[in-house]
């Protein structure tokens, strides 16, 4: 299969030293062995995500993803725009959308970005990685780059809401997707079956202000995980998993729980699938450590 | 008060709904809710709120406007998109949420202290700043919003987890020193002046 280019927009959570990067290292990992060549969007901003609507209004918000849009057509033409990180592709499709629908907020977006001598055309698709995977790639063709099957492992598709909700993976229900537990599936992993919390809200950045409503959401989250018998958490969020992973010790005095669970990427299990050792599937990113994962990476 | 809130309340004297369709973003969908109550039950901090999108949205149209404006409802959106996805009719209903919390804090109306709106403050004054998310700093300017002595309670509480992320190479501590950020300063910040300066020139036209 020939080579796959897109306009890579990595984010904010991906950058060295920041929550996420782990998530960057593994994707690399896995698009090395997909053949996938990410182009980062040159000089990228922030995306406001879905907290920075106070301080920020409807015009700037928008200006901001359309800064990345504009510096994606004049740097990468012809390549879609791909983003990892949940919150960095709605804001940026969410952006793409409401500028198709109103000529208004285009010209006025255009306005603003001309301070920047930019401009912006808005004739791309943004897509997140994992339709990439799914719709460019298919199940198959991602099954037939497994090297070590990741047999015996039972895993718990936490999909959250970003990549489900409002815009959904590969036409999927809202209400019960079935992506990553077919990719967990792809991987030689045994899914955990009607996973109840499967998109259960984590409380997003609201983790951080409302810490106690939140915290209550993330205990349901991972005790439906266990429920199922589940040995890890896989989800296509930033937020999701560290919400998920970082909170636990905090939860179990709270709450008189003992969690104690992996929460990783599915670019972490895909990295680990194709063969890559732990340090590109970036397992030293884990807080709560992917002993599993480990042990068939150093294989 | 603000001035620009006495302004619109001048202009719109009783028609609140008639405000929120020319002032908050989405707002003009509101009319179209037929109270359902889909949203008040897909909401996962349901129980936390003190309007549901669902009442908020009656009382716009009864013009209930301080009772809106200065409700704490909006800003326990986590933005799960649950209500946008199951509305019968299709309202952005999270967008009017962002959109009535934004609305109410620009004229000074929203609760004071509000955690949320806070911390959504900070997250736009920390990503404004470089163009890029400064996670230490937003950590501890989130740590330290009520005063000193609670920051330093917070931080202790919250060792652990910092820790655990430094350990695992997701938190850098030179990122204090500056940290990330767009190359091109000037037009980054050049272009959200004039996206601000566009958008406050819309809300001066109707408040006059």
């Amino acid at each position: 299969m020939a080579k796959k280019e897109y306009s890579f927009y990595p984010g904010c959570s991906s950058q060295k030293g920041a929550s996420s990067i782990n998530y960057l290292i593994s994707t690399n990992s896995m698009c090395e062995e997909l053949d996938i060549q990410l182009n980062h969007i040159p000089d990228w901003n922030c995306c406001a995500a879905s907290i920075g609507y106070a301080g920020g209004g409807e015009l700037p918000r928008l200006a901001l993803s359309a800064r990345n849009i504009a510096l994606s057509e004049q740097a990468h033409p012809d390549q879609d725009i791909v983003a990892t990180c949940a919150a960095c592709w709605l804001a940026t499709k969410e952006t793409k959308e409401r500028l198709d629908e109103s000529a208004d907020l285009m010209a006025e977006t255009n306005q603003a970005l001309s301070a920047a001598g930019l401009e912006i055309k808005n004739n791309k698709e943004v897509r997140h990685m994992a339709e990439v995977l799914i719709e460019d790639f298919g199940y198959e063709a991602l099954g037939a780059k497994v090297k070590k099957p990741l047999e015996g492992i039972k895993i718990a598709g936490y999909v959250g809401c970003q990549t489900n909700r409002p815009f959904g993976i590969d036409g999927e229900s809202y209400e019960n997707p079935m992506y990553l537990d077919k990719l967990v599936e792809t991987l030689g992993a045994d899914p955990v079956k009607n996973y109840d919390k499967k998109v259960q809200c984590c409380g997003g950045a609201l983790a951080f202000s409302e810490p106690e409503k939140s915290q209550d959401m993330i205990k349901d989250i991972i005790g439906a995980a266990y429920d199922g018998g589940a040995d890890m958490i896989v989800t296509p969020c930033p937020v999701c998993q560290m919400n998920v992973e970082v909170y636990q010790d905090q939860i179990n005095e709270k709450y008189g729980t003992k969690f104690n669970i992996p929460v990783v990427y599915y670019s972490t299990l895909m990295s680990v699938a194709y063969g890559r050792n732990a340090k590109d599937s970036a397992l030293n990113g884990q807080i709560i450590k992917a002993k599993q994962l480990e042990a068939i990476a150093n294989k | 008060m603000s001035e620009l809130n006495n302004r619109v309340v001048e202009k719109y004297r009783n028609n609140f709904l008639k405000e929120v369709e020319a002032n908050v973003e989405e707002g003009d969908w509101v009319k179209m809710c037929m109270q359902c109550g889909v949203c008040a039950g897909s909401c996962p901090l349901g129980d936390a709120w003190e309007h549901t999108p669902q009442k908020l949205f009656m009382m716009i149209r009864a013009g209930k406007r301080d009772e809106v404006l200065s409700s704490d409802a909006m800003w326990m959106c986590t933005s799960c998109y649950n209500c946008i996805v199951r509305c019968p009719r299709e309202l952005p209903i999270t967008h009017i949420m962002h959109g009535l919390a934004h609305y109410a804090a620009r004229l000074g109306l929203s609760p004071k202290n509000q955690p949320t709106q806070k911390f959504a403050q900070l997250f736009w004054d920390n990503l404004t700043k470089t163009g890029r998310v400064n996670e230490l700093k937003l950590g501890l300017n989130l740590y330290f919003m009520n005063g000193f002595s609670e920051g330093v309670k917070k931080s202790l509480e919250m060792r652990s987890i910092g820790q655990g992320m430094f350990f695992a190479k997701r938190l850098n501590p030179m990122e204090i020193l500056g940290g990330h950020g767009v190359k091109d300063q000037a037009g980054f910040h050049a272009m959200l002046d004039k996206a601000r300066e566009i958008e406050d020139a819309k809300l001066d036209k109707f408040g006059k």
